[in-house]
């Protein structure tokens, strides 16, 4: 199962600008962020920090590269609602056949819903980002 | 002059090459030595005309992850940004003889961003060949890129040539990507791999190129690729091996016995470092000022005689 980087929140931002960002303009693997030259200072504070993704009823908020939440259960006959607010496109693809659920890709701001007329467990991933997954459990 | 990659010329005595600059009142004089003739190039104007490489000697360009079709906040301007590296590529010190791909051509997989891609780079003047990223096949298994840019010959998009007396293999890692995976060549590809590489004699020198890195970069992140480890058992046995990767949008080094990875800069947006707690793998926004100093592109030289090349990273702006 993917484990993502935790949301930590505004208590971060000094850990971010610490550790973050570029490693310039060569690195070996294994050398720890901090050690790098050239190391940037984002307090423009453009680069994101983890957002807790208020998602509507029924919805999934597609953002730092998670599916919010990445558990969601509902009834027989819901529809199912995945919106991009994400700064790179990703899909919402079913990780076994049939392929259900197969989205295009969705850049941001876009979304894709999906009915789902049958009681299960749907399992998907981002076919771009494969380490990004979630399933829906429907009763 | 603007210090780039050219002010150090690459190699340094390793390439035994002299560098003299001579600034007379009219301009100046690069003096290069190649083979053991010295050459002088002419500085004239803004660009430094490139010259051809010294007999035997064998330079070609490395560009990534152009992005054609991004507008978001971290660059408003990606064709502009390629345009400038293209500009980048024309100055560098030694003429390539044809540049690389190294994947996510566009940002969305969308036809006109194919479609302007294929324009830009016409102005490189370079015969480019060029290797998939994830965001080139977001549709129909990769038909539109691999329409105006695959190989001629193959059938999974992966292919290899010979070029300057270096073997090329050119690997598609961002197919059928599998659920909480990360890069993946599969048996077919693997398969093909070995047996092309199989009759080479060791002492040529292999050049890799592959969209994803291909050694575990982060995991976390998606970044690597499954079964990477199989196609490097059939590098090991090569005197000089070098992998050029992409995806990352920054330069990280690793070196495994007699093979160099070495993933490169993107033409159009920054990203943080893979792994980074807190961050996000996707575009980072960094002051305006700023962002050309994290974009650029890359020489390669192999030098008659010395089967490591050297690699040379050059940034938009210093």
């Amino acid at each position: 199962m993917s484990k993502f980087p935790c949301a930590i929140g505004g208590a971060s931002l000094a850990l971010w600008t610490a550790a973050a960002l570029l490693l310039w303009p060569l690195a070996d693997a294994g050398r720890p962020a901090a050690a790098m030259d050239h190391a940037m200072m984002g307090h423009d504070a453009s680069a994101p920090t983890a957002k807790t993704a208020a998602a509507a009823a029924n919805e999934v908020v597609i953002d730092d590269f998670r599916f919010g939440p990445a558990a969601l259960t509902v009834a027989v006959g819901t529809k199912v609602t995945w919106v991009n607010d994400d700064s790179d496109p990703h899909t919402v693809t079913s990780e076994a056949d049939p392929k259900l659920l197969k989205s295009p890709p969705l850049d941001t701001g876009e979304s894709f819903a999906f009915t789902f007329d049958k009681p299960g467990t749907y399992r998907y991933f981002c076919s771009i980002h494969p380490h990004m997954q979630g399933v829906v459990i429907v009763q | 002059m603007r210090k780039t990659s050219g002010a150090e010329l690459p190699g340094g005595s390793r390439r035994g090459l002299l560098k003299c600059m001579l600034l007379g009142a009219a301009g100046g004089v690069l003096w290069t030595v190649g083979g053991g003739v010295p050459r002088a190039i002419e500085l004239g104007g803004e660009a430094l005309a490139a010259t051809p490489p010294a007999p035997g000697d064998f330079s070609f360009a490395q560009i990534s992850d152009t992005h054609i079709g991004f507008h978001g906040a971290a660059n408003p301007d990606a064709n502009g940004t390629l345009q400038q590296a293209l500009t980048r590529i024309a100055q560098l010190p030694v003429r390539p003889a044809m540049m690389v791909h190294t994947g996510d051509v566009s940002h969305l997989s969308k036809p006109e961003e194919f479609d302007t891609a294929q324009q830009l780079l016409k102005g490189a003047g370079l015969d480019i060949h060029f290797i998939p990223g994830e965001h080139d096949t977001l549709v129909d298994d990769g038909k539109p890129f691999f329409e105006r840019f695959g190989a001629k010959s193959g059938t999974g998009g992966w292919y290899s040539f010979d070029q300057g007396g270096v073997h090329f293999v050119a690997l598609v890692n961002v197919l059928n990507l599998r659920p909480g995976g990360l890069g993946y060549l599969g048996p077919e590809q693997l398969a093909w791999m070995r047996s092309d590489l199989k009759e080479r004699s060791a002492s040529t020198p292999i050049v890799v190129l592959a969209h994803m890195p291909l050694w575990s970069v982060s995991p976390d992140w998606g970044c690597g690729t499954d079964d990477a480890a199989e196609a490097v058992s059939y590098l090991n046995r090569f005197g000089s091996v070098t992998v050029l990767n992409g995806h990352i949008h920054q330069v990280i080094q690793k070196v495994e016995g007699g093979v160099t990875f070495r993933t490169a800069m993107s033409t159009a947006f920054p990203q943080a470092a893979p792994g980074t707690p807190g961050a996000s793998p996707g575009p980072l926004k960094v002051p305006t000022e700023r962002l050309r100093t994290l974009l650029g592109v890359r020489q390669i030289d192999f030098v008659v005689d010395k089967p490591a090349p050297v690699i040379n990273d050059t940034r938009l702006e210093s």
